[in-house]
Order: C-alpha cells, then sequence, then structure tokens
C-alpha cells in the first residue's frame, strides 16, 4: 500500500508540474519552435540534402556535367528561397531565433 | 504484490484518460501546459506500467504460484532462464509486454520532439495513450496479469517447452518493439493531419521512428526464422504461418514508406501515399498483435486465447475508419507540389520498388486472412499453403531484388541513356558472369534460384561499383588513402551509403533462401545403432544412443526431465565432417492421471536439433526416439504402479539405462540445406546496413556541412 502511494505521488508530482508551473506565472514556451520555422528548418534540411546528392551523383557518373548544373541551380535557388524566408522569420522573431 | 499490480493497472487507466482529455484540451485551446501535461502523462505510465511489469516479474522469478498466469506459465522446474521471459509466453503478460513497451518508446518519442510540432504532438499523445488504454482495459476486463487463486498450487504447469529457447527471451520483446513503434509514425501521422500539418517537419519527426519500427520488427522476423529452424523440429525457418505473415507485412509497408518518404523530403510528392502507408503499417501492426492474441486463426505461433477477438476487431475498425476519413477530408492539403521529371529516375525506381512492396503486402494479407474471408463468404474456413504464397511471391521478390540494384545506380530527378549505359555495364557484366558459371555448373534446372542468383549479382555489382566510385571521388578530393576514403564516405553520407549496405543484406539474405530452398536434401528415416542414411552427398551413421535423467543434467538446459538421443557421424566420400548429437526432451505434464512416473514424462516432447553449419552448406538433424517401444513403455506401467511419486524419477534412471542398453529404432529426420548461413549473415548485414542509416550525424558536422552549403548556395546564386 505504502508502494502504491509512493507511484501515485510521483505521478501526481509529473503529470502536474506544468499546470503547477503555468500557476506559478513560468513562462514555458520560449524555447518552443514557431510550426513555420520548424517546417522551413526541415526543408532547409532536405534541400542541402539534395545539393550534396546531386554532386555526389555527378561524381560517381549517375549525372551529366549539363544535367548536373541545371539541377544544381535549381536546388541552390530553393535553398536561398528557403533560406531568404527563414532570415525573414529571424528578423521578425528577433535576434536570438537564428539557431545556426 | 497482486494488489499493486492492479492498483498500478487502475492508476495507469486513469492517466491514460487524463492524458488524452488533457492534450486535446491543449491542442484545442493551445494551452500549452495541459499539452505538457499530456505528454507527461505518457511519461507517468511509462512509470507506473515499470512498477506493473517489475511486479508480474517478481512472481514468476519468485515461482509465486498464487498468480495464475505464473502457475499457468511457469514452474519450480522451469530454469531461471527462462523464467524470466515466461512473462511474454502468457497472453496477459504479453498484453503487458506490449502496453509496457508503448509507454516506453511513446516516451521517447515525445521527449524528443518536446520542442517542436507541439500542436502535432498534442494530437499524437492523446492517440498513443488511447493506444495503452485500450491495452490496459483488456488487461483490467479481459486478461488480467494480476489474478490471483487461494490457496496457491503448489507448483505449476511449465512454461511451453517449444519456447524454452534462448532467442525466445528477445524475439517477442523486439516483435512486440517493433510492433509498438509502428504507431508512433501512425500517432504522427493522424495528428499531423488532425492539426493540418502535413510538411517536411514532420516526415523529419517520423522518419526515426519509422526506421526504429523497421529494424526491430525485422530483428524480431529474423529471431522468430531462426527458433522456427533451430527449435521447431522441421528444419524450415519460414511457413508462411499467419502470425509469421502478420509480423511481414508492416515491415514491407514501412519499408515501402522508407523509400518513399525520401521523394516526398526531395520533392513534396507522394504526399497521400506516404501517410496511407505510414497509416497501413500501424494498423497492420496492431493487426499483427491481434492475430497472435485473438487465436482466431490457427498458428503455432499464436499463444492467444479466442477472448480478445472483438475489441481487437472494434479498434481496427476504428483505426481504418479514421484514416480513410484523414485522408480523404485533407486530400487538398496533400497534393503533389512537383511532378516526376523523368521515368529513368531513382524517383521511378523508387515508386516500382512501391508497388511491388505493396503486391507483396496484398498477397500476404490474401492469403493469411483467406481462412477468415473464405468462412464468412462461403460459411466454411478454407486456406492456402506455401505453393499458393510461392506462386505469387517469388516472381515479386525476383523484381524487388532487382531494382533494389537499380535504384543505386541511377540519379535523382532524370539520368540520361548514356550514362545509364555506362553506370549498367558493371553490374550487368556481373550478372551475366554469374548465369554462365552457374548454367556451366549445371544450376539451370532451377530457374527461379538462377534468376534469383543473377539478380543477386546484379545488386553486388551495382552496390559495389557505387561504393568504389564514391571512395574514388573522395579520394580525389581529400587526397585521402582507399579504406580512409570509404569509411570517410559512408560516415558523411550515412543514409544513402548505409541503404546500399541494406540492399546487399537483402541481396544475400535472398541468396539463401534460393539456395536453401532449391537445392535442399532431405530423408526420414528409421534407424538403428550403426546403421546409415545417405543424404545428398552426405553419409549420417547413427552411432550409438544417448540419454541423461532430471532437468540439472539437461544439455540443452529447457529443464527436460529425461532427455533421449543418438550421437550422430556425418560423413562425406569417406571423410568425417562432423559428429552431431540430437536429441529430445521429455517434459513434465502436471498430470497425475497419467501415473507417478507418467506424468514425468507425459508432458510435449520437443526435439533438440543438431546441426553442422558453414557459409556453403548446413547439415541438421533430428530425432524421434521412440518411447513407447515395449521395453520402455513396460517399465513406466511398472513404475506407476509400484512407486510413490516421491520415488518415481528413480523409474526415470531405469528407463534411461534400458534405453542405452537395448536402443529402439528411433526416427530420424536429416536435412542438407545449402547456404542457409547466408540468411543470418544477410540479415546481420541489412540490420547493420540499418543501424548506420538511422545513426544521427552529429551536430557538429551537420553544421559544418549546413555552413559549406549555404556558402555554395550564396555562390551560386551571385553566379547568376
Amino acid at each position: 500500500m505504502i508502494l502504491a502511494c509512493v507511484l501515485l505521488a510521483v505521478v501526481l508530482l509529473v503529470i502536474s508540474a506544468p499546470l503547477r508551473a503555468a500557476a506559478a506565472g513560468d513562462a514555458r514556451d520560449q524555447d518552443h519552435q514557431s510550426p513555420e520555422r520548424a517546417e522551413l528548418e526541415a526543408a532547409r534540411e532536405a534541400k542541402y540534402r539534395e545539393i550534396r546528392d546531386a554532386e555526389l551523383d555527378l561524381r560517381t557518373g549517375k549525372l551529366s556535367r549539363a544535367d548536373y548544373e541545371s539541377i544544381d541551380g535549381a536546388l541552390r535557388a530553393e535553398a536561398l528561397e528557403i533560406l531568404d524566408r527563414l532570415q525573414a522569420l529571424s528578423a521578425a522573431d528577433g535576434p536570438e531565433a537564428d539557431e545556426d | 504484490m497482486a494488489v499493486l499490480g492492479r492498483i498500478c493497472l487502475l492508476l495507469a487507466l486513469v492517466i491514460c484518460v487524463y492524458g488524452i482529455g488533457a492534450s486535446l484540451y491543449g491542442a484545442r485551446t493551445g494551452r500549452v501546459e495541459f499539452s505538457d501535461s499530456g505528454r507527461r502523462a505518457v511519461y507517468a505510465l511509462a512509470i507506473v506500467l515499470t512498477a506493473a511489469f517489475a511486479v508480474l516479474e517478481l512472481a514468476f522469478l519468485r515461482n509465486d504460484f498464487a498468480f495464475n498466469t505464473v502457475a499457468d506459465t511457469s514452474s519450480r522446474t522451469t530454469p531461471t532462464f527462462y523464467r524470466a521471459a515466461a512473462v511474454w509466453s502468457s497472453q496477459e503478460g504479453s498484453l503487458l509486454l506490449w502496453a509496457w513497451l508503448l509507454s516506453l518508446w511513446s516516451s521517447l518519442a515525445l521527449f524528443l520532439v518536446r520542442k517542436r510540432m507541439r500542436d502535432v504532438a498534442a494530437y499524437a499523445t492523446a492517440i498513443l495513450l488511447g493506444f495503452g488504454a485500450f491495452f490496459i482495459t483488456l488487461m483490467i476486463f479481459y486478461a488480467t496479469p494480476f489474478a490471483t487463486s487461494s490457496p496457491a498450487p503448489a507448483e505449476g504447469v511449465g512454461l511451453d517447452p517449444l519456447l524454452r529457447f534462448p532467442t525466445m527471451m528477445i524475439h517477442p520483446p523486439m516483435l512486440y518493439s517493433g510492433y509498438t513503434l509502428c504507431t508512433i509514425p501512425l500517432a504522427f501521422a493522424m495528428g499531423a493531419l488532425i492539426a493540418r500539418r502535413v510538411d517536411a517537419d514532420w516526415i523529419r519527426a517520423t522518419r526515426r521512428f519509422a526506421f526504429a519500427a523497421w529494424l526491430f520488427l525485422g530483428v524480431g522476423i529474423l529471431l522468430g526464422a531462426r527458433w522456427s529452424y533451430a527449435e521447431l523440429g522441421w528444419g524450415g525457418y519460414w511457413a508462411w504461418d499467419a502470425v509469421e505473415n502478420a509480423s511481414l507485412m508492416p515491415w514491407l509497408t514501412a519499408t515501402a514508406f522508407l523509400h518513399s518518404l525520401m521523394i516526398q523530403e526531395k520533392r513534396g510528392m507522394l504526399k497521400v501515399w506516404n501517410v496511407s502507408l505510414v497509416l497501413a503499417t500501424g494498423t497492420l501492426a496492431i493487426m499483427g498483435t491481434f492475430l497472435v492474441r485473438s487465436g482466431v486463426l490457427n498458428s503455432i505461433h499464436a499463444f492467444g486465447g479466442a477472448t480478445l477477438g472483438v475489441p481487437f476487431v472494434l479498434l481496427i475498425g476504428v483505426l481504418i475508419a479514421g484514416s480513410i476519413y484523414l485522408v480523404v477530408s485533407r486530400r487538398e492539403m496533400l497534393r503533389s507540389e512537383h511532378r516526376l521529371d523523368s521515368l529513368l529516375s531513382r524517383e521511378s525506381i523508387f515508386l516500382a520498388n512501391n508497388v511491388v512492396l505493396v503486391a507483396l503486402c496484398f498477397v500476404i494479407f490474401w492469403g493469411t486472412y483467406f481462412p477468415l474471408i473464405s468462412e464468412a463468404l462461403t460459411g466454411t474456413e478454407a486456406s492456402v499453403g506455401p505453393p499458393w504464397f510461392d506462386r505469387y511471391t517469388v516472381p515479386l521478390a525476383l523484381a524487388l531484388v532487382l531494382l533494389s540494384g537499380i535504384g543505386p545506380v541511377i540519379a535523382w530527378r532524370r539520368a540520361t541513356v548514356a550514362n545509364a549505359r555506362r553506370n549498367f555495364l558493371a553490374p550487368l557484366l556481373s550478372a551475366l558472369v554469374t548465369l554462365v558459371v552457374l548454367v556451366w555448373a549445371g544450376v539451370s534446372q532451377k530457374p527461379f534460384a538462377l534468376a534469383m542468383f543473377c539478380c543477386a549479382a546484379f545488386v553486388l555489382g551495382a552496390v559495389g561499383q557505387e561504393f568504389v566510385r564514391g571512395a574514388l571521388a573522395r579520394r580525389a578530393i581529400a587526397g585521402e588513402a582507399p579504406p580512409v576514403a570509404l569509411l570517410a564516405l559512408v560516415r558523411r553520407n550515412r543514409r544513402r551509403y548505409g541503404g546500399y549496405i541494406v540492399h546487399i543484406g537483402i541481396a544475400v539474405l535472398f541468396v539463401g533462401v534460393a539456395a536453401s530452398s532449391s537445392f535442399q536434401h532431405a530423408v526420414e528415416q528409421r534407424l538403428t545403432p550403426g546403421s546409415s542414411a545417405h543424404v545428398g552427398a552426405y553419409t549420417l551413421r547413427y552411432v550409438r544412443p544417448t540419454a541423461t535423467v532430471a532437468p540439472s543434467n539437461d544439455a540443452a538446459h529447457t529443464g527436460s526431465t529425461l532427455s533421449l538421443g543418438a550421437v550422430v557421424d556425418v560423413s562425406k566420400h569417406g571423410h568425417h565432417v562432423a559428429t552431431l548429437r540430437p536429441s529430445q526432451g521429455f517434459y513434465d505434464s502436471g498430470e497425475p492421471a497419467q501415473g507417478t512416473v507418467g506424468h514425468l514424462i507425459g508432458g510435449q516432447a520437443v526435439s533438440h536439433i543438431s546441426m553442422s553449419g558453414s557459409l556453403t552448406r548446413d547439415v541438421w538433424t533430428a530425432i524421434a526416439p521412440d518411447i513407447s517401444a515395449p521395453a520402455l513403455a513396460r517399465i513406466v506401467t511398472v513404475g506407476n504402479r509400484t512407486l510413490p511419486a516421491d520415488e518415481a524419477v528413480v523409474a526415470l534412471g531405469f528407463l534411461a539405462r534400458t534405453y542405452l542398453k537395448n536402443p529402439p529404432p528411433a526416427q530420424f529426420h536429416f536435412i542438407v540445406s545449402p547456404m542457409v548461413m547466408w540468411i543470418w549473415l544477410g540479415g546481420l548485414i541489412v540490420f547493420g546496413g540499418g543501424l548506420i542509416a538511422i545513426w544521427p550525424a552529429p551536430s557538429a558536422v551537420r553544421r559544418r556541412v549546413a555552413l559549406r552549403s549555404r556558402a555554395r548556395s550564396a555562390r551560386g546564386l551571385a553566379r547568376a
């Protein structure tokens, strides 16, 4: 029975922590990423990977130089567009927002 | 202790209900503290279910037969090693294992995304807790692991001897980890659809858990195959059994998803397809659990009763209906952002690979559930056997292996015919040389095996070429030594080259499957000591019988009361190859009606096979001693009549001595299978490659790469 009570107390402590913090007025949302930023960062990572993949495809002979240059140019333009949007978001959010 | 276990279950259900409410309220109102509290409810659930699992595990280890589940599935004669694993051999214990693993994996997933995707994660939390609530409800109302009897029986029935095998310690936790991990991408997919956020971030968060589910499920499937091969006494590793199939189906759809998500990541295409694959994988995982636990289909792996069918059918119905509703209602936001640039591109090959994988899944689904479908339509249960599965799956497997070689040599977006011609030369040459050598060696009478060997050679040629070219390119840039360049190449492109290693493993695995199933020699024969059987090029001679008494002397450490076996000499063209010692274990049935001696050996007899394995072939033996031979049966009859229970074991010693002195003919099963070890080796390569692909890149490296790419992008813009 004692064990059950200890377990119950632990559960209550764990679950109620955010509610108690909110009641005490602690700001908890500062470290949270905005959905738009998270999406752009994920898109940026994917685009970087795509640029690297295209480069590797060229080096391993899977892409002709002409195809590579056309694909690479398009990918870089898309990457820059994402970076611009991230920069605009950072400017709107304040200086702390740009993690990279 | 049982009371504590029951309190834990009730508390766990309350936590689930609270967590679902808090998460949904937090998501609807935007009140973050409630979403966080819901997420923490999952952590609390993990704590409480860990306590419940510890209570049950302790009961097994302490032989507390007051617990019904301990009395039904364990005994004092069950070795400690297997008593610890007996927890998940029972219906109730395995439900607890499922819920416990779900809580642990869900806690990890939600902890990792705690600072991202708050709106999606809140819905995912509610869905994961919904699964938890379902399994906990089953344990409270249908199959409680903490039910007790008073007075407690003095001895338990014992663990099913078939499950006394080292692999069984890890096979179910691996499989259940795979199943529970499959529900995490499902929960996040549903959450993303509800929150209307099916973007790149959702894919990023889901990918790693889908990969982990694929990895665990694959390891679980392979361990199950190994158990079947080394323990079940029939010499096969795959029987198209309902439960085996149930675990393979979500693995196939997860494999398809892991390929097609790359197209969504790169091109913003196949969003409906990817979401559907994730939802199907999660639903198939629940259906897999349903097949093991509902008792609805006959299977040697099904250890459940028939009481859980209706709740599972309801859950599956809700999942399917919910998935269809969400996908249809969100179809506008799931529109593709691009179209295929060229049919000669890696995207096209991935699409073809997806079609083959889903077709395989559909064939297996149809064959597995055919008994239920036929019963529903005609009133009589009919089933399809291995030949039916082989007819459809063999050509699909060939196509799959071939595609796994074509994919790596074709570029993303578009490839030119000239490039394709150059890249296909080495793999085609590799396949052609293999074909010529094998035809010359006389393998042409097995066309499917021949085709599989050629496809595998094509894959090895293609992937080998990729590694060589990649390392050479790396060497040209960095000036590194070849091995360093190769390692650096893999380290910097883990997903790509980890995936290629997986393809090598799949090719090796299928070579093992094709060789062992097409060129196997099997003989079943009754032999007396001194006589021989001929299996392929091998001669197997029954040298002498063996017998051991009492669990402590059991060579296989499975707790059998009596073990009868043989020493078998294996030779090839007169040269000694190996000495094998197959045996059969006899177990206490716990049935007093069989007599004081009879019950000691009246339980299920289990074959302990003996095998000489190598890369080229396995020589596999099993023995079924004739324990009902008149001389032995007489000892049991007389013992039953004259010996009291506490002296009955004396008769077993007498029985063993008689068997050694005057052994009756024994039934032997001999199999010579080529290249079975390639299956296990291929599996190891697959999961090694999987680990490389899933391993996160160090953040510092990622950051450097990001910065470099950004600089290049800026330069590119400047050029423009």
